[in-house]
């Protein structure tokens, strides 16, 4: 059971005493002190009564005794040492820094996001500026291209996402199979849904679903990894031993990014075939074999190429928004979870708007 | 060893005994016993025994990975020892039921190297953490002043309440650190190396407010250094870690006395020599150690 600090007021000579008792401690403080707060006249407090006594129980009688101008009675040497103590400790300042009201706070946040766009964007073409440089440099010292780097990356972004992006192709290509035979039957032209897997896939989803998951899984990872080197200033130590962040550790990112997305986006595009192929098999009574060949006669070359075109620009695209934002970290650790997000949600909004881009372009030059 | 029974043998902490807690009366606030802590196949403590007295400030020293963090995190609950015994304030820690563990943690306070405090909170709110956590019935006018208080208590300057950690040198975190250590007003207070990285004014400045709030506070120290000028200037004991044991506990005389490599080559290295030194010149004119008054402001 707890103990709390109590008190009752007596009249004395000068007006009203009040005594304290029980212990004046953090813990059994808080009903006194709301009672306390209360109290507008007195003319001292006794606190020869009081079994115990820490900082907090000093502060609060001798905040009392200044603010209604109190003596303090029957302070034991003890209470005397620690009430010169929080005497000594008086702090006025404000807990938190000054925040503005909120009707000045939104048009403020509003004009900032507005300003910070302009230098975003002028950010993002000077990063894309100096990592060309980084390029640049590497190719006449091609001594320092960073081999073990690249090739861990490469595992990293291609190699062990090769699991994930594979079930997820899978699973998407039985879904648009079965959704468009669904819709298609309607017709009695079921036999197209090889058409629809094939073009879908190979055009526009492979590349556009591996894309999305590498900037979830390597594009975030990018922004935390640069993002905690800059926070325990590895970043600059690199600079100080003359070793460059951008070749060492931009340029093997980006560079594995740009390689593996294609590589990715072709393996995702045949593994969500074989995953519409297998469910016409079953749903459809189109045989496993047949979906397949009937792929190379139905799909254009074309439709191959765009895709391949269109993944190393998103590659580099969820590559540079990760690295930029590692690089754009300082403070805490709040900072790396907030600028990797932003990284994540970048590199997928741009991406996207991207994709909308070729796919118009591709239409006008004919390879539709 | 014979140390060790030198070390029980010495003065009684200075008529401190009285002032710390109310509720726990017993001499030893923490007492370790015969723990064993492993990581695989590396032993860092084997059969380590160690008894801290009420009031006293015991400095905890031992060359490089001999274990003294492992020690204070033991103690504190944060590492189970694979053998052994830890009592703190009369409570066991090493099988504490759920409920008892939250008691004990408002009575003790922890600074840890780094400062460890939350990026995202200013030094007042860092602060307010513990009271929130454990007395959530204070009123909110209450707390602030306590957190107020407490930033100044432990020598930061006003303008410092509402920084962020990042916005501070490392001497004004190890300050922060401090004031949420003392938030709750705890009996115990372990220290992991509070001198460690400051400059010798800072590091000096705080050893002596480590001494002045022991002494106004009642506070007991567990304190983990490497600096000499620590050792002389404010502990009263000190524990010396080596070979997965306390080899010797007592006063810096006491230690001298015994002829363990180690301890004498700790001592007598030149810094030691330089460390004894500057404690003599500083001591000489004002009062013994025992009164500790010539140090506190």
């Amino acid at each position: 059971m707890r103990e709390w600090a109590d008190f009752e007021t007596v009249e004395g000579e000068g007006g009203p005493v009040l005594r304290v008792s029980g212990p004046l401690t953090v813990a059994g403080i808080a009903p006194l002190d709301r009672r306390l707060r209360e109290i507008d006249a007195l003319a001292a407090i006794d606190i020869s009564a009081v079994t115990q006594i820490d900082t907090v129980g000093a502060w609060t009688v001798w905040r009392a005794s200044g603010e209604l101008d109190a003596r303090i009675d029957g302070a034991s040497e003890k209470a005397t040492r620690l009430i010169q103590a929080v005497q000594k400790a008086e702090n006025t300042a404000a807990i938190t820094p000054h925040r503005a009201r909120l009707l000045e706070r939104v048009p403020e946040a509003v004009g900032e996001r507005v300003a910070e766009m302009g230098t975003g964007v002028k950010d993002m073409v000077g990063f894309l500026g100096t990592t060309i440089a980084a390029f640049g440099s590497l190719i006449r010292h091609p001594r320092r291209f960073p081999h073990l780097a690249l090739v861990h990356q490469i595992e990293l972004v291609g190699v062990s996402s090769l699991g994930i992006i594979g079930l997820m192709s899978f699973l998407i290509g039985i879904v648009v199979a079965q959704q468009g035979a669904v819709q298609l039957q309607q017709f009695g032209a079921e036999i197209y849904t090889i058409n629809l897997t094939g073009r879908l896939t190979l055009r526009e989803l492979g590349v556009l679903m591996t894309a999305i998951m590498v900037a979830g899984r390597s594009g975030s990872a990018f922004a935390a990894q640069i993002g905690t080197m800059k926070l325990t200033e590895e970043v600059d130590a690199m600079r100080t031993i003359g070793v460059s962040p951008m070749e060492r550790l931009v340029v093997p990112r980006i560079l594995a990014a740009v390689l593996m997305m294609p590589v990715l986006g072709f393996y995702s595009s045949v593994i969500a075939i074989i995953g519409g192929a297998f469910i016409a098999n079953f749903a459809l009574d189109i045989p496993f074999w047949t979906f397949l060949s009937r792929i190379r006669e139905v799909v254009p070359m074309t439709d191959l190429w765009v895709g391949l075109v269109k993944a190393p620009v998103f590659g580099l695209i969820v590559a540079m928004s990760g690295c930029y934002q590692g690089m754009q970290v300082s403070g805490n650790a709040e900072e790396v979870g907030l600028r990797t997000t932003l990284a994540v949600v970048q590199a997928i909004f741009m991406v996207i708007v991207l994709d909308a881009f070729f796919a118009v372009f591709f239409t006008e030059i004919g390879w539709d | 060893m014979g140390s060790e029974r030198a070390g029980e043998l010495i003065r009684e902490a200075q008529g401190e005994a009285h002032k710390g807690a109310p509720e726990f009366h017993g001499e030893y606030p923490i007492v370790v016993e015969h723990i064993t802590n492993r990581f695989g196949q590396q032993v860092v403590h084997e059969d380590l025994s160690l008894k801290v007295k009420r009031g006293e400030i015991l400095g905890v020293v031992g060359g490089s990975g001999t274990g003294k963090s492992v020690l204070m995190r033991s103690i504190i609950g944060l590492q189970i020892p694979a053998e052994g015994e830890i009592e703190v304030l009369g409570q066991s820690i090493t099988d504490a039921e759920e409920d008892e563990d939250i008691d004990i943690r408002s009575r003790w306070g922890v600074l840890f190297q780094g400062g460890a405090l939350f990026s995202t909170l200013t030094v007042a709110e860092n602060v307010e953490v513990p009271l929130k956590q454990f007395y959530p019935e204070l009123s909110d006018e209450l707390r602030h002043e306590i957190a107020r208080y407490k930033v100044r208590l432990s020598g930061l300057p006003e303008e410092a309440t509402s920084k962020y950690p990042s916005e501070l040198s490392g001497g004004m975190k190890k300050r922060a650190g401090l004031a949420r250590a003392l938030a709750l007003d705890p009996e115990l207070l372990f220290l992991d190396e509070p001198t460690a990285g400051l400059d010798p004014i800072g590091a000096a400045g705080f050893d002596s407010l480590t001494r002045e709030l022991a002494d106004t506070l009642g506070l007991t120290v567990f304190l983990i250094t490497h600096d000499l000028d620590t050792l002389y200037a404010i502990c009263d004991r000190v524990a010396v870690l080596a070979d997965r044991k306390v080899i010797a506990v007592g006063t810096i005389p006491e230690l001298l006395a015994t002829d363990h490599p180690w301890i004498q080559e700790y001592f007598n290295g030149p810094r030691g020599r330089a460390a004894e030194a500057s404690y003599h010149r500083t001591e000489s004119g004002t009062t013994d150690k025992a009164g500790h008054d010539g140090q506190s402001d």
